[in-house]
């Protein structure tokens, strides 16, 4: 909402010297919300002057144009020109050149003189052209940032104005008012008006407030007005769709007058066109009291006015000359000829006000809310109106507004006010809150006067009365948003102040610190960092396509969580697997000429179940039963956390005297047993297959129990190619909430033996077939307990060994806790490895 | 050792040296000093060994007078003995001297060959990083956990009822359009991606005993376009506290203390009235920023507010037995005050620089 402060001041004591900006740091104490300023002596400044045509001579162009030669005087006749810029003329009257042909001799305009500045940084200077000097412009609304009409100058009569020659125009015209921007918020309805934020400017200095409404008596109606049926008495959640219609007559308006420059200025400054005079006028009655108006065309009416909902398949031609479709939930204004509007959204064109109106009939009612809401959305319609009454109207000002209507039309517009008035409907009653006493003091924690639990509920407007141990307030009309005691405590509390508030330290009672899964995130997050990876974090859209390649081991429809409303169609949704985000970022480094890429992220995917969703949903303010509680939770997609890894390029920087390793598919591997190592999990490798993955080099890892956790290894080199990643690019990605599950609660300390250690080597010739963990998992089980450990220390092809075969060198390690074994023991658990190897691989002892 | 078989024993062999009887003293004082006068002379640990076998060796004069000694009379044996004992001894002294001198020569003349320049040294080992918002989420948790409050977490796409409307947001009031939401698709199937983390303080409130101290740390989501202040993919942190008697001032008091843990002993915050659904009274939270580039100013930081008692009636708590407060604040644009970051593109594009400059600390 913005608030031309000139208009500000009619209602409330603001300071003349005061700012948009002063205005704005007293709102703010209130809680309305600083916004922005708008200025338009920031970016105009004068010699901005009223001029009259003494000459006017037409110069025909050789471009085909034809220019106007124009001698301005800018002073009045026989006074003296007091101002001495370059280009000024000592004389009074100035030699301009202007192309537009809307004005004859004698008219007056508005002249902008060497040294004035338009928006735009345009700065007038005296220029040679058209073989004359120019010193000066004629200027047109647009050019004074005064709106988009640029159909020719600004002609002074046709404002109804007739200035003295020399009077400054940008007085004349409000260009020196400002205006305050303030963000409203949804409960605030009335602050959607200069009343509000006049009444709220009050509360912030402590200082009388007039209040526009009460400056507006009401003609008595001496007949029925218009005839207004309404004929919606229980609508949405059984409420009526409108409690209060009143119609007011103006007749023998001329809507061609022009809309005075004071009330377009306002307008202007508070965000709204002017379009024309009658339109004004519903708009700055609007605009000032929060009442929104319809003005219809009284001549263009068929018979009686019926508020009521739509029925199927009923149609409407909105003001936008667009054919709506009204659905049977919208409100709608009708007369006998049909609809005639969407009630509080949108008028119909057919009954318009025009520049041929003569009688206008002024609508000023009352909506419900959720109604108008629901039409506003239905249809896509957001309008001044629908943002007043969806978030709540006052009942009482209707007939005000009406009125002020009535009385601008007459005054403005030329019109005749009649008294035969229709209102319709009843008062809704008013709500009354019982506030006890000490309420305030114990949800704010000062301790509130009674005096100043009075004044403040009072300054708002509120009306109180004693009970026994507190209060009976009834919340004025305009603040539909008060409805409970809570409401009532921040109104003391925001007028009183905010800033008195004192400061007071609970304690909670003794917390458990983080959870064990909390801890493991920490320390799974913490350890790829600290063994070299880069954290980073992207954005969870993904296409349909990156959801079917990397979200499943084979190709086809991988099932996925659409969004309805995407940034991007393209990136639709939601996605299922870690790798297309962090491979974007790669490649976007890549890009960036970082070739050197370890890069991991830690977040969650989200795998829809069968069911997703709720058909409905519990209501507000209630407790939903544990079957509803327990749709809710099931009705969720399974969103665990996943880690993924992309590494590329080098391990480290090339440098003197140092060569550095290139990442390969065992870094991905061992990326992702680093994980589980550092939870203390026990993860099984198998050869894998993914279609996102080089068929060769992929690792699938698993529990011990079979739960499968994910995939690491080299990434497909076509993928790669198509995703212009380097060649050879590694990845893995694996669930780690599967593995925070597994970890033990508790670690059982292993028995640490001191007796020497006995190490023997074998080298066993199997298949190439045969898998180096399978090898390595048998010698341990066939080695018994003896075995303290083993690792694979070469695997080697080539001379000496068969074709299609492969030795595995491994070293053993053993030891007893209690006793030096000797070399027969430990020869003999050696034996015993190789023997099984033997049975199960057909393995061979080099 | 095999020391007769080396070259410069046979080097002195080839002239015969003068054997000093064993009990001429003067002659055997020449034999000393010559032996310590080589010594002396050795400017290695090769000279020294040569000086050693020459003065010291079997055909030495010291050593063939000591062997001498066995043919002497008695009477003489005695004096020849002492003699001969007290030069050699002052011989081998002299010798372990200047060999520990020459050994620290020489290891010294080594270490010096092994010098490097140590400003050429590669680095072999990556240096890692954390993405400074997952950082400061952590350092966030840190404060509150150090407070006795626990952490909570929850699902990013949510059921509606947990956005919304256990929070007080009615089903056609204007707050609900103040979120720009993302739905999911069908949108009747209620679901959506969280546009805060308030969600988790309901599940905290239905899952969790009384009294309730809780932080909610977490990424979110709105339909903003991303620029350079907006995201629509961001983080928050939320807390929420339900116990009996807390007050405004309890609110005030706890956000307090956390801004100076995180800004310092000479923070200070700033309440102004505002709207929430899910609180009443509400208030904005604004920091005083010392530091702020343009000159020292109030920034908004968050929103907060003792709970609506709807919300508390939504997760079946009494609101006239309990009251709380709630607060949230955006990790990002704590991040953007506090650390100078000039734009969210920074840190949303992954770019390795931003992280790494950061490291593991924030």
């Amino acid at each position: 909402m913005r608030i031309p402060l000139s208009w500000l001041r009619e209602y409330a004591q603001v300071p003349a010297e005061a700012s948009a900006e002063d205005v704005m740091a007293e709102l703010v104490k209130v809680g309305l919300e600083e916004e922005d300023v708008h200025r338009p002596s920031d970016s105009i400044s004068g010699p901005i002057v009223v001029g009259q045509v003494l000459s006017l001579v037409k110069e025909e162009q050789t471009n085909g144009k034809t220019i106007n030669w124009c001698q301005v005087r800018v002073v009045p006749e026989g006074a003296t020109q007091n101002l001495t810029n370059e280009g000024i003329d000592p004389s009074g009257v100035q030699g301009i050149i202007c192309g537009a042909h809307n004005f004859v001799e004698g008219d007056k305009v508005v002249v902008t003189l060497p040294g004035a500045v338009l928006p735009g940084d345009f700065r007038i200077t005296p220029r040679k052209t058209y073989g004359h000097i120019s010193a000066g412009m004629i200027a047109s609304a647009r050019e004074l940032g005064l709106g988009e009409d640029h159909d020719g100058i600004i002609v002074l009569s046709n404002l109804g104005l007739d200035p003295e020659v020399g009077t400054d125009a940008m007085e004349l015209l409000g260009l020196y008012d400002q205006a305050a921007e303030i963000n409203v918020t949804p409960d605030r309805s009335y602050a959607f008006s200069i009343r509000g934020v006049a009444r709220e400017y009050a509360h912030a200095t402590n200082t009388p407030f007039t209040d526009p409404a009460s400056l507006v008596t009401v003609d008595t109606a001496t007949a029925p007005g218009h005839q207004v049926t309404l004929a919606d008495a229980a609508g949405i959640y059984g409420k009526a769709g409108c409690d209060r219609f009143i119609t007011r007559k103006v007749t023998n308006v001329n809507a061609a007058l022009p809309t005075p420059p004071w009330m377009a200025s306002r307008l202007n400054l508070a965000g709204m066109r002017s379009i024309s005079l009658i339109v004004d006028i519903s708009n700055y009655v609007m605009l000032e009291l929060g009442q929104p108006l319809h003005f219809y065309d009284a001549d263009q009416l068929t018979g009686g006015i019926t508020v009521r909902r739509a029925t199927e398949g009923e149609t409407l031609t909105t003001l936008d000359a667009k054919v709506r479709k009204l659905h049977v939930e919208d409100l709608l204004i009708t007369d006998e000829s049909g609809a005639i509007g969407i009630a509080g959204v949108m008028g119909g064109s057919a009954t318009e006000v025009s520049g041929t109106t003569t009688n206008v009939l002024i609508e000023a009612a009352h909506f419900e809310a959720i109604s108008i809401a629901r039409s506003r959305r239905r249809h896509k319609l957001p309008s001044e109106a629908s943002k007043r009454y969806e978030r709540g109207v006052d009942w009482q000002v209707a007939d005000k507004a009406a009125q002020r209507a009535v009385d601008l039309l007459v005054q403005l517009a030329g019109g005749t006010a009649t008294t035969e008035i229709t209102d319709a409907g009843t008062a809704p009653e008013p709500t009354v809150i019982n506030l006890p006493a000490d309420f305030a003091s114990a949800l704010i924690g000062i301790d509130y006067t009674a005096e100043q639990v009075t004044w403040a509920l009072t300054e708002i407007g509120a009306e109180l009365e004693a009970i026994a141990d507190g209060y009976s307030v009834t919340a004025p009309s305009w603040r539909p948003d008060l409805t409970t005691k809570q409401d009532l405590v921040e109104e003391i509390a925001r007028l009183v102040g905010y800033h008195l508030i004192p400061s007071t330290l609970p304690t909670a009672p003794p917390g458990r610190g983080f959870s064990r899964v909390q801890g493991q995130r920490r320390r799974v997050v913490a350890a790829l960092a600290d063994s070299g990876l880069t954290e980073v974090l992207s954005y969870p859209f993904v296409t349909a396509v990156q959801n079917n390649t990397f979200g499943a081991p084979v190709a086809g429809e991988v099932k996925a969580v659409k969004l309805n409303n995407p940034m991007s169609s393209e990136f639709g949704f939601m996605r299922t697997s870690m790798l297309p985000g962090l491979l974007g970022i790669a490649r976007r480094n890549h890009g960036r000429g970082f070739r050197d890429l370890a890069l991991y992220e830690a977040g969650l995917v989200f795998l829809p179940g069968d069911t997703l969703g709720t058909a409905t949903i519990p209501p507000v303010g209630i407790k939903p039963s544990e079957a509803e509680l327990e749709a809710l939770y099931g009705g969720l997609p399974h969103q665990p956390m996943h880690i993924a890894a992309v590494l590329s390029g080098n391990d480290s920087p090339v440098a003197a005297a140092h060569t550095p390793r290139v990442y390969d598919w065992a870094d991905a591997l061992d990326t992702a047993l680093l994980v589980a190592d550092v939870l203390g999990v026990e993860v099984v490798t198998s050869q894998g297959a993914h279609q996102a993955f080089h068929p060769g080099r992929t690792a699938a890892l698993a529990l011990r129990d079979g739960t499968h956790l994910g995939y690491a290894g080299e990434l497909h080199p076509k993928l790669l190619a198509e995703l212009d990643l380097p060649a050879r690019t590694v990845a893995m990605e694996i669930n780690v909430d599967e593995l925070f599950e597994a970890a033990a609660d508790v670690i059982v300390a292993k028995e640490i033996s001191t007796f020497p250690i006995s190490t023997q080597d074998v080298a066993l010739v199997v298949d190439q077939s045969v898998v180096a963990s399978d090898v390595l998992e048998t010698l341990r089980e066939g080695a018994g307990e003896l075995l303290e450990d083993i690792a694979l220390f070469d695997v080697y092809t080539g001379t000496g060994i068969e074709d299609g075969k492969k030795s595995l060198a491994f070293g053993l390690r053993f030891r007893a806790t209690d006793r030096t074994l000797t070399a027969d023991e430990a020869s003999e658990a050696r034996a015993a490895a190789v023997a099984l190897a033997a049975e199960r691989f057909a393995a061979v002892q080099r | 050792m095999s020391e007769p078989t080396s070259p410069e024993v046979d080097v002195n062999n080839a002239h015969t040296p003068v054997v000093p009887h064993p009990t001429d003293e003067a002659g055997i004082d020449v034999a000393v000093q010559a032996a310590l006068v080589a010594f002396a002379a050795a400017s290695n640990l090769d000279e020294l060994k040569s000086a050693r076998l020459a003065h010291t060796g079997e055909k030495s004069p010291l050593s063939l007078a000591n062997r001498e000694i066995g043919r002497l009379d008695k009477s003489e044996k005695a004096v020849a003995g002492k003699l001969m004992g007290a030069s050699r001894g002052r011989v081998n002294k002299a010798l372990a001297a200047r060999t520990v001198v020459l050994e620290e020569e020489d290891a010294a003349r080594i270490l010096l060959e092994e010098t490097v320049d140590v400003t050429a040294a590669p680095r072999r080992r990556r240096a890692g990083a954390r993405h400074p918002l997952s950082t400061l989420q952590d350092r966030v948790s840190d404060i509150f956990v150090g407070m006795g409050w626990e952490i909570a977490d929850g699902p990013e796409i949510e059921s509606e009822w947990f956005n919304f409307d256990a929070l007080n947001f009615a089903p056609d009031h204007p707050a609900r359009e103040m979120q720009d939401t993302f739905f999911i698709d069908p949108v009747d199937s209620h679901l959506l991606l969280r546009t805060h983390t308030s969600p988790v303080q309901v599940r905290s409130m239905l899952e969790r005993e009384l009294p309730i101290y809780v932080l909610c740390p977490g990424r979110v989501y709105r339909t903003d376009e991303l620029d350079a202040t907006h995201t629509p993919v961001f983080h928050q942190f939320e807390g929420l506290a339900i116990d009996k008697n807390l007050t405004m001032a309890d609110l005030r008091g706890t956000l307090e203390h956390f801004a100076r843990q995180m800004f310092g002993d000479d923070a200070s915050i700033r309440l102004r009235p505002n709207f929430f659904p899910f609180t009443e009274p509400s208030a904005e939270l604004d920091i005083w920023h010392a530091g702020a580039k343009g000159g020292p100013r109030w920034i908004e930081w968050g929103g907060c507010g003792m709970v609506n008692p709807n919300v508390l009636r939504a997760a079946g708590i009494d609101p006239e037995e309990y009251s709380g407060f709630a607060f949230g604040m955006g990790i990002e644009r704590t991040l953007m005050f506090r650390n100078e970051v000039p734009d969210m593109h920074d840190m949303i594009e992954g770019d390795i620089r931003f992280s790494e400059h950061f490291g593991m600390e924030i």
